[in-house]
């Protein structure tokens, strides 16, 4: 670890009389998720590393209200989105990165006809311009050199919002092995966890989404699987433990990966 | 003369028909809530040009995008001969273009490879549908009727071409005899291999080239009358529905203004929403609670699958299919329109799109993920559906699943799908 993790909040900075040049939405998953925690704390040592001025809200932040809205619940939603404009807009937030696909989503295309207009990214945007400015660089003998790493794209990144390369970008500057899955990019299968399907059981089938998508990459037999959302990375991880791959294979966000490959 | 006027006639009917049905879906259409896709227009015509007259996303699957090119270039082109045959039928003339000498021939010729592509293209299809039986396109929604459509259709597609080569072959004969009026014009590179399996006599020939003259133009006439009734209606509907499509993120979803009004209004007590339609729903519970682009998705969809084949929830057994959700929605608008048109209004029937036509148990298998939106050839939307009929079931009748139901009582509460309390939001900052 380079430096403790100090994560400082918009109130914070504000009684210092600061504000943040981008706002980090954490997002439920990444707020209260185990596995996820980890993941929001890797974007934090990102973040920290390149002296990026950030802040979270904390407690002010709220579900923006995805899962409602995609279950049909448009109350619960515009209750939600208000709320989160009203905090947001009080503060003057002007940029927000983000680790969840699902808020991105919500954030950039959704709110802006509630009154919340904000520059929306996604932390693998994030992450792919500040490999592009120089300001992130795998160590010479980071732990991916050479490994396999296959890449899975979440449905509110890819197909949503067409962002394709960004991940893939980060992937490339690693020196690994990088192979496609059958079903990639635009044509890219869905782990399973959208449009509330995260909150419920399946429906009854033949079998579970998430292990449609685990066999497609066993077949492709990576070493490390990289995800770039906290449901993605809850159905990839419980895919793999079903199949019995967890010594096998990793399943890494890409902020993990850069984090990683960075030693920070 | 007499021909002329059975043509006139024949042509007027099948015309006049055609229209009638033509409103019919145009109102049943229009019954659809509004929608504004009146924005960008360079842009749209962009999309149509691309999607419908390119047909660009055809190309996801190469071996039935290159026969179904074959098709549609066929169907496109060969309607310039169509305007000659209905020249040369009102006017008693034969081959009123071939007075454009070299390039006449050079049309004829490309007429003529073109319908042998349809031909083999359509036989081609029929073994796809009825002999090696692919997955998608015999699937349980497509049992009966649907069926029984694609084979008419193509059938149809067969004879027609067919008679179109075996007029021009006739006419070839009867030309290299000097035949009355049929001078030597056109180049027949398909159907000249005809020749030798032609009668001599130049009685029967002609019996020949005017029988698939006229069974030509009464069957593309009658197959004009068929299209309202067949998913086949695609080959008109594909343009205006590509040129109508949605231009923004997929992941966008309306924000309901009726809604955004009644929310302002509990969050501040000063704000007044302006006076809601007393009939309006919150969501879909029927064919009419969908916006018009919604109908008219449903009108162009020709039931080809690929929707439903990269539906993650359809590929892992569960009931839900896209395809059969637009073709639920066409079914029940054409009852719905009927109704009407019996009734003079809509008189209640006792269903509705939701629960008659599809189940809770489809709706609440979808993932969102917007693969059946990627994938289709004519850019339709069955996710918009989807989402309108849950949020029927949600905000009209509370009926979601009691999973659901939690997570949405926890947002409510906690600020979180799940039950954390909104003061541990941070913690993980406490932790390294």
């Amino acid at each position: 670890m380079e430096n403790e993790l100090k994560v400082p909040t918009v109130a914070e900075l504000l009684a210092k009389g600061e504000t943040p040049d981008i706002l980090f939405w954490v997002g439920c998953a990444g707020s209260f998720d185990e596995r996820a925690q980890k993941i929001t704390r890797d974007i934090c040592r990102i973040l920290q590393h390149v002296g990026l001025k950030y802040a979270i809200l904390g407690t002010e932040e709220s579900c923006t209200g995805d899962p409602a809205k995609r279950s049909g619940n448009e109350f619960l939603f515009q209750m939600q989105a208000m709320m989160n404009i009203e905090v947001l807009n009080g503060y003057e937030i002007k940029k927000i990165v983000t680790a969840c696909p699902h808020c991105f989503n919500t954030l950039k295309n959704e709110y802006p006809s509630l009154g919340g207009n904000y520059e929306v990214i996604h932390h693998t945007q994030l992450i792919q311009n500040l490999i592009d400015e120089g300001k992130l660089k795998p160590a010479d003998k980071n732990v991916f050199k050479g490994k396999k790493i296959t890449y899975h794209d979440p449905c509110y990144l890819g197909r949503a919002n067409e962002v394709y390369e960004a991940p893939r970008k980060v992937l490339e500057s690693l020196d690994a092995q990088l192979i496609e899955l059958k079903r990639c990019k635009s044509n890219g299968l869905c782990c399973g966890a959208g449009g509330g399907q995260m909150f419920k059981e399946p429906e009854p089938g033949a079998k579970d989404i998430n292990i449609e998508r685990i066999e497609e990459v066993i077949d492709a037999q990576p070493q490390v699987v990289a995800a770039a959302c906290p449901f993605c990375m809850t159905m990839l991880k419980d895919g793999v433990k079903i199949k019995e791959k967890e010594s096998e294979i990793e399943v890494l966000d890409i902020a993990e990966i850069t984090a990683r490959a960075n030693q920070l | 003369m007499i021909g002329q006027l059975i043509f006139a006639v024949c042509f007027a009917v099948a015309l006049f028909l055609f229209s009638k049905n033509a409103q019919q879906i145009y109102r049943n259409i229009k019954l659809g809530r509004p929608a504004d896709r009146s924005d960008k227009p360079a842009e749209r015509w962009k999309m149509m040009l691309l999607v419908a007259f390119g047909q660009k996303k055809m190309f996801k699957r190469i071996f039935p995008a290159v026969l179904h090119l074959f098709v549609y270039l066929g169907f496109v082109i060969i309607n310039i001969e169509m305007l000659e045959i209905v020249i040369d039928g009102l006017f008693g003339t034969h081959r009123i273009f071939s007075f454009l000498g070299s390039f006449y021939n050079f049309l004829i010729g490309a007429f003529e490879w073109l319908a042998l592509g349809v031909l083999v293209s359509c036989v081609i299809f029929l073994i796809r549908r009825n002999i090696a039986k692919v997955a998608r396109l015999n699937s349980v929604e497509l049992k009966h009727w649907p069926k029984t459509d694609a084979n008419i259709i193509l059938i149809t597609e067969i004879l027609l071409m067919s008679a179109f080569l075996l007029m021009n072959a006739s006419d070839l004969k009867l030309q290299l005899y000097g035949f009355e009026h049929f001078k030597s014009v056109g180049s027949f590179p398909v159907s000249h291999y005809l020749l030798p399996y032609l009668p001599t006599s130049t009685e029967a020939l002609f019996l020949i080239e005017r029988s698939c003259w006229w069974f030509h133009i009464l069957g593309v006439l009658a197959f004009l009358n068929y299209l309202p009734y067949s998913k086949h209606l695609h080959i008109i509907l594909a343009f205006p529905n590509t040129y109508f499509s949605n231009l923004n993120a997929k992941g966008k979803l309306s924000n309901m203004p009726a809604v955004t009004n009644e929310v302002k209004a509990m969050l501040d007590p000063s704000f007044t929403p302006p006076a809601a339609d007393a009939n309006a729903r919150f969501g879909a519970k029927d064919v009419q609670d969908l916006t018009w682009k919604s109908l008219l998705d449903a009108y162009t969809c020709t039931e080809c699958g690929r929707c439903t084949s990269s539906c993650p929830a359809n590929m892992t057994g569960k009931l839900l299919s896209p395809r059969k959700i637009m073709m639920d929605t066409r079914d029940r608008l054409t009852e719905v329109g009927t109704n009407i048109k019996t009734n003079g209004s809509f008189q209640d029937d006792g269903k509705s799109l939701i629960d008659t036509y599809i189940s809770r148990e489809e709706l609440w298998a979808c993932t969102s993920c917007n693969a059946c939106v990627e994938q289709c050839p004519v850019n339709i939307n069955p996710l918009d559906i989807i989402i309108e009929l849950r949020r029927f079931a949600v905000m009209e009748e509370s009926q979601a699943p009691a999973s659901i139901n939690n997570m949405f009582g926890n947002i409510e509460n906690n600020g979180a799908p799940w039950k954390y309390a909104q003061l541990d939001r941070a913690n993980w900052t406490q932790q390294q």
